[in-house]
């Protein structure tokens, strides 16, 4: 059966010829391992593959009638998967296997789907926009593999545009889910803060990350997110509150919707190709009866420079657990117990810390660790952490006022395509401010998706941003459906 | 705002990594760089506004102390870089 390249088919497709009996689970796990094979050394998406049959937490799912019974999913590196290696690609987590499962791949096995003990590459740590600051590499974007895939969940938008995976998960802290998806030419989602545990998921940000899909199709996106969605007692920060059937919400039509379109995304920077792309999806949007209107986000211009304040902060507050005592790298220690009479004890520990760390966290990681504790140090964190905080509320207060006129925002997801690799790798403000209209949606804590929106005249995919208020995926999911029907990009496919 | 490589040595000795000389270099133009950006938040008039550290507006969790079976220390110390029965071993602090 595997003949028929099963890899080339969504969640949704598969499971209906999984149901009719048409093909078994075993037939997709053969044709997906196939199509690894055969594009993996030209995009490397993945991480840790071993040139080996690709192995799956299970090879046949389990009995259930679950949503995604006998479908392969593939994992961004910062996800705990239980007895499957997960290094968040930084050389201080090597050899890491976590004791447990994150509640998300719990969920996912309930439902029937089938774990690949391979995982995908990201940014370490998920710092980053681009994928280049992986400890295994960089990842390689299936439309131009001179350009780079986005991040930091570029292995996974890789992935699964170039059909090396069915449906894959991410993370999104600034945008590490939407920009990928957006320069991949796929769909991807950040769902609302605390829409989805976060248990298991190795922390970045604890205010602003969140798991989400990045799948295919817009209905795959949602049948994930049926999966993975709703409260769990081991986060307190998931949201006690009921989780509808996101399937429902495709397919209507958005006559007579509202969307507001923020006129200072629009400012030096853009590239113009992003700008009729985006103009023409919007005439797009309008034949489908809604209609769009101008309207202000004043604070748009802080948001940059408040993400890599707080993001930082609690970053460098969340890393400090990697010290060389409990998992991963150590350095520095030789091994020795008591005896050694050329330092003091404290030292000697302390000495094991910084060695640690020093050889353990890339570059980026430790500009970013060295900036947080910078602006949580005495005397500077009134005028950084704390002001960062206040303008936060700022930046949040825009979104409420807009959402009490408007069904959604409507925006680009990033100012240019997929930028060639190494270009923005010397300058870490300049990658930064590539994150422009995807970190706001962290900040206010609302959902926002990327769906594929066109493509520039090189042939480079660019996505369609839309926001909505919290806990509103059900409108996203209406309005990405009713676009993706309505528009021919969700069909191309990158030549590899 | 001027960073120097003094400062960075600091922060970096707060934040427990030890950087090579040109690390140090390199990074005290580049965050020098960042925070001059950054700096932009100065206009922001926030005198009237409160911080938002969290977005939900819910209030601390609590639950039942009640004895629940956890992870088994064999399988949580299996990843220690350096072990000794049930115990994680460090270099000798006292």
């Amino acid at each position: 059966m595997s003949c028929q390249k099963l890899y080339k088919f969504s969640a949704h497709q598969l499971r209906e010829k999984l149901n009719s009996r048409e093909i078994k689970s075993e037939d997709i796990l053969l044709s997906l391992s196939e199509r690894i094979r055969e594009t993996e050394s030209k995009v490397k998406a993945y991480v840790r593959l071993n040139g080996q049959n690709l192995k799956f937490s299970s090879q046949t799912p389990a009995k259930t009638d679950g949503l995604l019974n006998g479908i392969p999913i593939s994992i961004k590196d910062n996800i705990c998967t239980e007895g499957m290696p997960t290094e968040c690609c930084s050389k201080i987590l090597q050899g890491f296997n976590p004791p447990y499962d994150a509640t998300v791949i719990r969920k996912l096995k309930e439902a029937g789907a089938l774990i690949l003990e391979t995982k995908l590459n990201m940014d370490e740590f998920a710092f980053g926009s681009s994928t280049e600051n992986s400890f295994f590499g960089v990842t390689h974007n299936p439309w131009n593999l001179a350009c780079v895939p986005g991040g930091s969940s570029g292995g996974s938008a890789a992935a699964v545009a170039a059909d090396e995976a069915i449906a894959a998960l991410g993370s999104d802290t600034g945008g590490s889910i939407r920009q990928p998806a957006s320069f991949c030419g796929v769909v991807g989602l950040k769902p609302t803060y605390g829409r989805v545990s976060r248990y298991g998921l190795i922390a970045f940000a604890s205010s602003l990350d969140q798991i989400g899909p990045l799948t295919k199709d817009v209905r795959d996106c949602a049948l994930v997110m049926n999966v993975i969605s709703g409260y769990d007692p081991m986060d307190s920060t998931s949201v006690n509150m009921a989780v509808p059937d996101y399937t429902a919400s495709l397919g209507k039509d958005i006559r007579g919707m509202k969307f507001a379109i923020p006129k200072e995304y629009f400012v030096e920077g853009m590239d113009p190709e992003i700008k009729n792309i985006f103009s023409e999806a919007l005439e797009q949007i309008k034949k489908l009866g809604a209609t769009y209107q101008e309207v202000s986000l004043p604070n748009t211009k802080y948001a940059v420079p408040v993400y890599y304040i707080v993001a930082t902060a609690e970053a460098s507050s969340n890393l400090s657990r990697f010290d060389g005592v409990q998992y991963g790298l150590r350095i520095g220690d030789r091994g020795q117990v008591a005896g050694d009479r050329g330092q003091s004890a404290e030292n000697r520990l302390i000495d094991m810390y910084n060695k640690t760390r020093g050889e353990g966290f890339g570059e980026e990681a430790k500009r970013r660790i060295i900036l947080g504790t910078f602006s949580l140090s005495h005397g500077y964190y009134d005028a950084y952490y704390l002001r960062a905080l206040k303008v936060r509320t700022l930046i949040k207060n825009d979104f409420d006022a807009v959402f009490k006129d408007f069904d959604a925002i409507l925006a680009p997801v990033s100012p240019t395509a997929a930028f060639k690799i190494g270009e923005k790798a010397s300058d870490p403000l300049k990658m930064y401010l590539s994150d422009i209209y995807t970190i706001s949606a962290n900040l206010a804590g609302i959902p926002a998706i990327s769906v594929p929106g066109g493509f520039t005249k090189g042939k480079l995919p660019v996505g369609l941003q839309i926001l909505a208020k919290p806990f509103a995926e059900e409108v996203i999911f209406q309005v990405a459906s009713a676009y993706e029907q309505a528009t021919p990009w969700y069909n191309e496919e990158p030549k590899l | 705002m001027q960073i120097t490589k003094d400062t960075v040595k600091y922060v970096a000795a707060l934040a427990r990594i030890e950087l090579k000389e040109e690390e140090l270099a390199r990074l005290s133009g580049q965050l020098e760089g960042i925070l001059n950006f950054i700096d932009k938040l100065k206009e922001a008039d926030v005198s009237q506004v409160s911080p938002t550290s969290h977005i939900l507006t819910v209030n601390n969790v609590l639950r039942k102390d009640e004895l629940k079976t956890s992870l088994k220390p064999e399988k949580v110390l299996n990843n220690a870089p350096h072990k000794e029965g049930t115990s994680f071993v460090v270099p000798k602090v006292i």
